[in-house]
């Protein structure tokens, strides 16, 4: 082959890497089901298993509250997880499952994965299953004698499913964001009207 | 009280902090004010008469003990504990674009995770026609790109949505950093393992204890993205991703996921707690904004700022500061000493790509008069940095993300600076 012939291959092969030979390996499906853990919120993803409120509340005490508190109330900087029904539109809202999350699949997925904190994956399905039940019963979604299982997980809607809309920058403010700005004699000199807060900021030595 | 009173506490801090450059340019014109002459000149010094360390001291390098000061820094009543937090970068005491990687702001979910690069694996499955798991070695027979781009949190000054909070840039824009990255183009791994048609989105996720996970358009992902696993040369910092981070240009640094181990393909996004419960926009008449990705146009002077007071008195002064789009390049930043009234064009420093950080500079002669410092970008596509007050008017105060407004210093006729805001 000559030099030219071998430089035009290397090209080649450098612009489609999927044609250069198998680079990875297929991954086996006892692998795809270790690391496979996201549910979404038509269900897929949600394995087999039932919980009930009563169980969830006993777990919740032990596993949860410190940090939520006891009613999902948060304690702390930690996030409040019920109430705050009706204040998305108040001047401080209150953003818990109850009120602002669109879906329960993210509770459940969030749960499984990251909770409790630094233990994540640490739960049973069962286990997940209970503390959303309980959840769902602190925000006044589900009765006291109700059970989650993945049958019904669906059934489950979050009061402000339709709160959300797709990111609208684009049409709604940039319009307004693309006019050449003033540069020369723009009004007066402005007056100071707030400053930083005092004491909030780290020394920075 | 000015820069020399004793109760100043800018002098204390020069003092304490002693010897940083800032100090030192203080203390030589002091003595080149008294007429004698300066024994810093006339005098040998210890490092002219005598041998310095040699080539083994300091295997890997560190910054001289007299820039100690220049750390990332955090905010202890930000977050519960300092395990899942954030601390910002010094953009204060940096100069050009790119930022150090130990400058690096760090944001992790579940503190560092710390992976052996033979024990980090990648798989890639869902909507492919052949599920693969990559190593370390794999990733790196594929094509490999270097890019400098920016990666800014999107809760970047978002303290700031109701008003002046934190009295210094490190504070309210150090939640950014600008880095050459070197990895692959994100779309060849896609590619081995065969998207198929049905494919929409693409859900990222990190191997650390809170599994951080996102959902990215596949148009992005076959666009710009990288898995990286350099910075500015040397391997990914542990707390950037070591061994492998995901680079998503232009849009906020929670979709950066960290320690990637899994990429899955799917026809829907995943509503992960992170792009639903936070990363979402709340507006003021209670619906929220989700998937905003893009990190629109902004800019912030780093110098003068509260942590660079003018110490030099009146004279030749270097206004000096950052600015970026997520949408592409940098055209112009102007700035203004008398909070908007006339703005001048700024020089933008070297020439920064698409997506990454630019450096301008105004060179003015202060008369010492007091001065209400901004910065305005406008980027390729015409749009114009907007105040902060036309943010407010359009979202309210309870977005916590997005806030790319343009920024105030007030500097005083003694050289001081602070976050204020104009009306």
């Amino acid at each position: 082959m000559s030099n030219w012939a071998r430089l035009s291959l290397l090209a080649t092969l450098a612009a489609a890497p999927a044609a250069a030979g198998p680079l990875g390996r297929p991954a086996l499906p006892a692998e795809i089901a270790a690391w496979n853990i996201d549910i979404r919120p038509d269900g897929a993803g949600l394995p087999e298993g039932r919980g009930s409120v009563t169980d969830g509340e006993a777990l919740y005490a032990e596993a949860c509250a410190a940090c939520h508190g006891d009613f999902g109330e948060g304690l702390g900087r930690y996030p409040a997880l019920a109430g705050g029904q009706g204040t998305l539109k108040a001047d401080r809202p209150t953003k818990t499952v109850g009120s602002f999350w669109p879906h329960l699949s993210t509770l459940f997925d969030y749960t499984r994965r990251a909770m409790p904190a630094y233990q994540g994956q640490s739960l049973t399905a069962d286990q997940v299953y209970a503390l959303t039940a309980y959840i769902l019963n602190l925000n006044d979604l589900v009765p006291a004698d109700f059970t989650l299982r993945r049958q019904n997980f669906t059934t489950i809607r979050l009061p402000n499913v339709a709160g959300f809309r797709p990111d609208d920058r684009a049409t709604v403010e940039d319009p307004l964001f693309h006019q050449p700005p003033c540069r020369e004699a723009c009004g007066t000199r402005p007056q100071i009207t707030a400053r930083a807060s005092p004491g909030l900021t780290p020394d920075a030595r | 009280m000015g820069a020399g009173d004793p109760k100043d506490p800018r002098r204390r801090r020069l003092l304490r902090g002693g010897l940083g450059l800032g100090a030192a340019l203080v203390a030589g014109r002091a003595a080149a004010g008294t007429g004698a002459p300066d024994p810093k000149i006339t005098e040998l010094q210890p490092w002219t008469s005598g041998p310095g360390v040699g080539v083994e001291a300091n295997p890997y390098g560190l910054p001289v003990r007299f820039e100690a000061d220049v750390v990332r820094r955090n905010v202890p009543w930000f977050s519960a504990d300092t395990i899942s937090a954030v601390n910002f970068t010094p953009l204060h005491a940096l100069d050009g674009t790119l930022t150090p990687n130990g400058l690096c702001f760090e944001r992790n979910h579940a503190g560092v995770a710390e992976i052996p690069p033979e024990d980090y694996r990648l798989m890639i499955h869902g909507l492919v026609e052949r599920p693969l798991v990559f190593t370390l070695a794999d990733l790196m027979r594929l094509p490999r790109e270097s890019h400098s781009y920016f990666l800014e949190c999107a809760a970047n000054t978002g303290m700031e949505w109701r008003g002046p909070q934190m009295n210094g840039v490190q504070f309210t824009h150090g939640m950014i950093h600008n880095v050459n990255y070197t990895g692959v183009r994100l779309r060849h791994v896609l590619k081995a393992a065969g998207v198929k048609p049905a494919a929409r989105w693409l859900l990222a996720e990190g191997a650390d204890a809170a599994a951080m996970s996102r959902s990215i358009p596949l148009e992005k992902a076959l666009d710009d993205c990288l898995i990286a696993f350099r910075m500015n040369g040397e391997a990914l910092r542990a707390e950037q991703g070591y061994p492998v981070r995901l680079v998503v240009p232009g849009w906020e640094g929670n979709v950066w996921i960290k320690w990637l181990r899994r990429l899955k393909l799917g026809d829907q996004p995943w509503a992960q707690r992170e792009e639903t419960s936070k990363y979402t926009d709340l507006l003021a008449d209670g619906t929220a904004r989700e998937m905003s990705f893009v990190m629109e146009a902004k800019s912030v002077i780093t110098a003068p700022a509260p942590e660079n007071p003018i110490t030099h008195g009146k004279g030749p002064l270097v206004i000096s500061g950052l600015a970026w789009s997520g949408r592409g390049r940098i055209a112009s930043v102007d700035v203004t000493l008398d909070g908007g009234v006339n703005w001048h064009a700024a020089r933008l420093d070297g020439a920064a790509g698409p997506k990454a950080l630019n450096r301008f500079y105004l060179e003015v002669d202060w008369d010492g008069r007091p001065l209400l410092l901004q910065s305005r970008a406008v980027d390729e596509t015409g749009y114009v940095q907007p105040t902060k007050n036309a943010l407010r008017k359009l979202r309210g105060l309870n977005s916590a993300y997005h806030m790319n407004g343009i920024q105030t210093w007030a500097v005083d006729a003694d050289g001081g600076v602070s976050n204020v805001e104009l009306g």
